[in-house]
């Protein structure tokens, strides 16, 4: 028997706010234990939420960008459930008036397109983390992410493959990431994924039972899982057996997944509408202020940077591989006018660096007016590219500034013909050896004659000077022998 | 005039004219508290120090000519759900017998700004679940008119302290009559202000969308001057909607003649003492003697109003209750050895009976397949009383009704009851629901000689006009001067 699986996927996304959702502590990720907190986020009696309205703000970006629609009147709900993570025991969430819903996203697999259902966005609060210490065998709470607004994308049921779920779970990431909506970090847990999965024979238009799966902290985790999960359901029915609906946790180091609990135990959440919070009235100029305000997703990037600007597809790509990548590359070229040159640099150099030293595009700290006026540096034959290179990096490293540093280093290209003029000699004169080789025809020793004058020039020469005069003094050498 | 027998704005006057000092006001009612609060029960701790400390503070700011308010300096008694920074704050209950709050709720802070001194925290029926406090972990308050009757609950200790001059106002909350019954039980006056008006922020919530902060006094200018203080926006409690404190300075000019003032009938009719009956009649005369029209009319939906209220109120302290689970602060059970035992063992021992009553109702109530036949309807019903009310108030400037449907019962007489209590609500609880405002002030006296009271129920914001009307009232009566043991 061959099987079609069916897959639902549900995302939770962390939002970039820089305060929580129902008080002003910060959102920030690490920080001491229980550093981050007040009485609203560690639910002490009496306290009361807040919303932050830049949570509902990053939810409608979002909506938009997946094509939904917003929610004009929308709400919370309280899901009640026990467990030391959530110090008030209920989450304030949205079950009955989500924000966003219907939307959609087209993917591509194989080269075909395809396009995957958005059932709805909704937005609540996160929960505290649990550590287990062994040493005193006792459970230990940080309540520092307690209370960053999250938002759950919740698609239909619509994917076939693993790499369906994958091609996603990667435009939704880049969405995001460009939206300024969630950093997207699985490992941080800023985004995380739950699978929910069923198969069922080809053909057949009912769907099996499905599971949901929990805790897989990377794309390659998920990707394993749905291939595990799938097969195990399948391998379950063909030997006569029937799929449990239940809740299953992935392990990655081992490369299964274990039933958490099954639907008979399953929570009753007793929801209702937080009586705490008013509802949210999303009118006409709240959406129009933030359709004006959204962000250029990658995709549009891209096109604009091969169509406008003149840049190869290729490096379009690399520079949207990260939004401070595409943001440096845009700042940048807006001030020093040469799209094509800082692109080169930024792809280049840059990205070598960024490499060598393990610096992840987040952290870099490159300031955009220092490398546009780099690239004048370059462009107006200040300096030469090679040593260009190396004002880079000190860039990159210390943020000094390119201008200042070719002055206090005297790195300023050599354009004196006099000067370069004596440094042609001096290679010449020491180098009787390579001119007596460039006389009988050999070509490669006027390379190296070029390097012995950059040599004697500390590499400061401008290259077309010392060219020239390299060329005159050696055919005149030539007549002379002659 | 002995102190413990004054207005608090009769003491604020004595305070700003220098005739009186902050620290022998604070030290009177402290005296009073101690040389009858062994009986009466009307507190649950007293901060005598921490009193006298801020009186002195009040004096000096006063001293240095700082206006503050006219209840300055004047000592203030506060309900135990309203938090208290490093104050315990016990809401009645053995689940928070140790806690000390991180923070003073917004109403404690205003309070502190006006000049008032906080002498102790008032006793009241557990999480504010109940009409006598007699849920109370800490022992029942005494009624001071009969200590062998409850005050009325759930802030019977507001009232009976301030009936009994262990108090010289109180601050407190009403969810389905928490502020009025005790009043009407002990002779006093308070008001439930409208939904939105004073800021709920730390106050230990029992039914969010019902809970409201209100004062109680010696009569209604005490409640008016407290409740100026106590109104107004807060960026902290998002149902907050108030855009100013309310402005009283119309409210005491007597003259009612200009209102029309509905008497619901069916509110007089069945199940009712006929000696409240009676009292409440005779006020609808005396309004009529003021030059107030007072015509009869039917209140429709009144017996949906305890059922509607019982299902809304129980779901909301269900899921807001559920944060007492023993890990973080309050009641941890020594007998636990896993999770699930230490949130079953400290809830099953920290709560009392009624408390346990309303989770479980409330978690019923919510559970799958029940929120439409219970909670859906009972908030349907609720847009329906809230309408009704609106109605009504196309015609009548104010309604006037009972409190409650009696006088106050003995000890024990009712606790164990639970529906009689509830129906025992059955004026009050409709208010909350609509989220409007009503007075409640003294009417009269039964035949066993206790306090009746009377009920004036305002739209929504417009507790000026309940002011006037009450006030125009207690100008031409006494009942809210008789004094208990005298």
């Amino acid at each position: 028997m061959t099987f079609e699986t069916v897959i639902g996927l549900e995302v939770h996304a962390e939002l970039s706010t820089k305060s929580k959702i129902f008080c002003g502590c910060s959102t920030r990720f690490g920080g001491a234990p229980n550093t981050h907190v007040c009485p609203v986020c560690t639910g002490m009696p009496g306290s009361l939420p807040v919303f932050n309205r830049a949570a509902a703000d990053f939810a409608i970006r979002a909506g938009l960008a997946l094509n939904c629609g917003i929610s004009r009147h929308t709400k919370f709900d309280r899901k009640n459930y026990f467990y030391p993570d959530l110090p008030k025991a209920y989450q304030v969430s949205q079950l009955y008036l989500p924000i966003c819903r219907d939307g959609w996203l087209d993917i591509e697999t194989c080269g075909t397109t395809k396009r995957i259902g958005i059932h709805e966005i909704h937005m609540e609060e996160d929960a505290g983390k649990l550590i287990h210490d062994p040493w005193e065998d006792c459970s230990l709470i940080d309540y520092n992410r307690c209370g960053v607004p999250l938002i759950e994308i919740v698609s239909e049921a619509d994917f076939r493959s693993a790499d369906e779920v994958i091609a996603y779970l990667e435009k939704l990431r880049e969405i995001l990431l460009f939206l300024g909506v969630c950093d997207c970090k699985m490992q941080e847990g800023s985004m995380r994924a739950d699978v929910n999965l069923s198969v069922r024979p080809s053909g057949s238009a009912e769907l099996g039972t499905r599971t949901e799966m929990k805790n897989m902290n990377s794309f390659k985790a998920i990707h394993r899982a749905v291939i595990y999960e799938a097969a195990r359901q399948a391998e379950l029915i063909e030997a006569g057996g029937n799929v449990v609906q239940e809740t299953r946790r992935w392990d990655d180091n081992k490369d299964a997944s274990f039933a958490m609990r099954t639907k008979e135990n399953a929570q009753d959440y007793r929801y209702f509408p937080e009586p705490d919070l008013l509802p949210l009235e999303i009118d006409e100029a709240w959406l129009a202020r933030i359709k004006d305000t959204m962000p250029e997703l990658a995709e549009n990037k891209r096109r604009r940077y091969v169509g406008e600007m003149g840049i190869t597809e290729y490096d379009a790509a690399m520079l949207t591989t990260a939004k401070p990548l595409s943001d440096l590359f845009e700042q940048t070229s807006a001030i020093c006018k040469n799209p094509k040159e800082t692109a080169n640099l930024i792809t280049g150099a840059l990205m070598r660096l960024l490499n060598d030293t393990g610096t992840l595009p987040e952290d870099l700290s490159v300031d955009a007016a220092k490398l546009a006026d780099l690239i004048l540096l370059i462009q107006d034959g200040v300096i030469n590219r090679n040593v260009g290179k190396a004002v880079l990096e000190e860039l990159f490293r210390n943020g000094t500034d390119p201008r200042r540093y070719v002055e206090k280093r005297g790195l300023a290209m050599i354009r004196d013909d006099n000067f370069i003029e004596a440094a042609v000699d001096e290679a010449l004169a020491a180098n009787g050896k390579s001119v007596e080789d460039y006389r009988s025809g050999k070509e490669k020793a006027f390379g190296f004659l070029v390097g012995q004058t950059m040599k004697a020039l500390k590499g400061k020469g401008d290259p077309q000077i010392v060219n020239r005069i390299l060329l005159k003094k050696l055919s005149i050498i030539q007549k002379r022998g002659n | 005039m002995e102190i413990r027998d004054m207005t608090a704005l009769e003491m604020g006057r004595l305070i700003k004219e220098r005739k009186l000092g902050c620290a022998e006001a604070a030290t009177a009612v402290l005296e009073a508290i101690s040389s009858t609060d062994g009986e009466l029960g009307a507190y649950i701790s007293v901060q005598k120090d921490r009193a006298i400390a801020a009186a002195l503070k009040v004096q000096a700011r006063l001293d240095a000519g700082e206006a503050l308010s006219p209840l300055a300096g004047v000592p203030v008694s506060i309900k135990d759900n309203i938090c208290t920074k490093d104050v315990p704050t016990t809401c009645g209950s053995k689940m928070l017998e140790d806690f000390k709050p991180v923070y003073d709720a917004t109403v404690v802070e205003k309070l502190a700004a006006a000049g008032a001194v906080t002498v102790g925290k008032l006793n009241m029926d557990e999480f504010a679940m109940g009409g006598s406090t007699e849920t109370s972990y800490f022992g029942a308050a005494k009624n001071p008119w009969d200590p062998r009757r409850v005050p009325g609950g759930s802030s019977g200790g507001a009232a009976a302290a301030v009936a009994a001059g262990e108090a010289v106002y109180a601050v407190a909350s009403d969810t389905g009559g928490s502020i009025r019954q005790p009043c009407s039980f002990c002779g006093v006056s308070g008001i439930k202000p409208t939904y939105g008006s004073v800021s709920r922020y730390g106050l230990v919530a029992y039914a969010s969308s019902l809970d409201q902060i209100g004062p109680i006094g010696r009569d209604i200018r005490d409640c008016a001057a407290a409740l100026q203080i106590l109104s107004g926006p807060d960026g902290r409690d998002s149902t907050s909607v108030i855009e100013r404190p309310f402005d009283f300075s119309d409210s005491f000019s007597g003259d009612i003649k200009d209102m029309v003032i509905g008497l619901p009938v069916n509110y007089l009719s069945d199940g009712i003492d006929s000696d409240v009956r009676q009292a409440v009649a005779r006020a609808a005369e005396t309004f009529k003697a003021l030059g107030a029209q007072v015509e009869d009319f039917t209140m429709p939906m009144m017996e949906y109003a305890v059922p509607a209220y019982y299902i809304i109120a129980c779901a909301e302290a269900g899921s807001n209750l559920s944060r007492y689970d023993g890990i973080k602060y309050g009641y941890r059970s020594g007998n636990a050895d896993s999770l699930a035992d230490v949130y079953l063992s400290s809830r099953s021992e920290g709560f009392g009976i009624e408390v346990k009553r309303r989770i479980m109702l409330g978690s019923f109530v919510l559970s799958a397949g029940y929120y439409d036949a219970y909670y859906h309807k009972a908030l349907q019903a609720r847009g329906l009383i809230r309408n009704a009310f609106n109605q009504a108030f196309d015609k009548y400037d104010v309604l006037l009704s009972p409190v409650a449907p009696t006088t106050a019962y003995k000890l024990g007489e009712n606790i164990t009851d639970p529906l009689k209590m509830y129906l025992g609500d059955i004026y009050t609880v409709s208010v909350n629901l609509a989220g409007f405002p009503a007075a409640a002030l003294p009417c009269g006296f039964d035949r066993n000689k206790l306090p009746v009271g009377m009920q004036l129920i305002g739209k929504e914001f417009s507790e000026p006009k309940l002011v006037r009307a009450a006030d125009a009232f207690q100008q031409n009566t006494d009942w809210h001067k008789r004094r208990c043991g005298k």
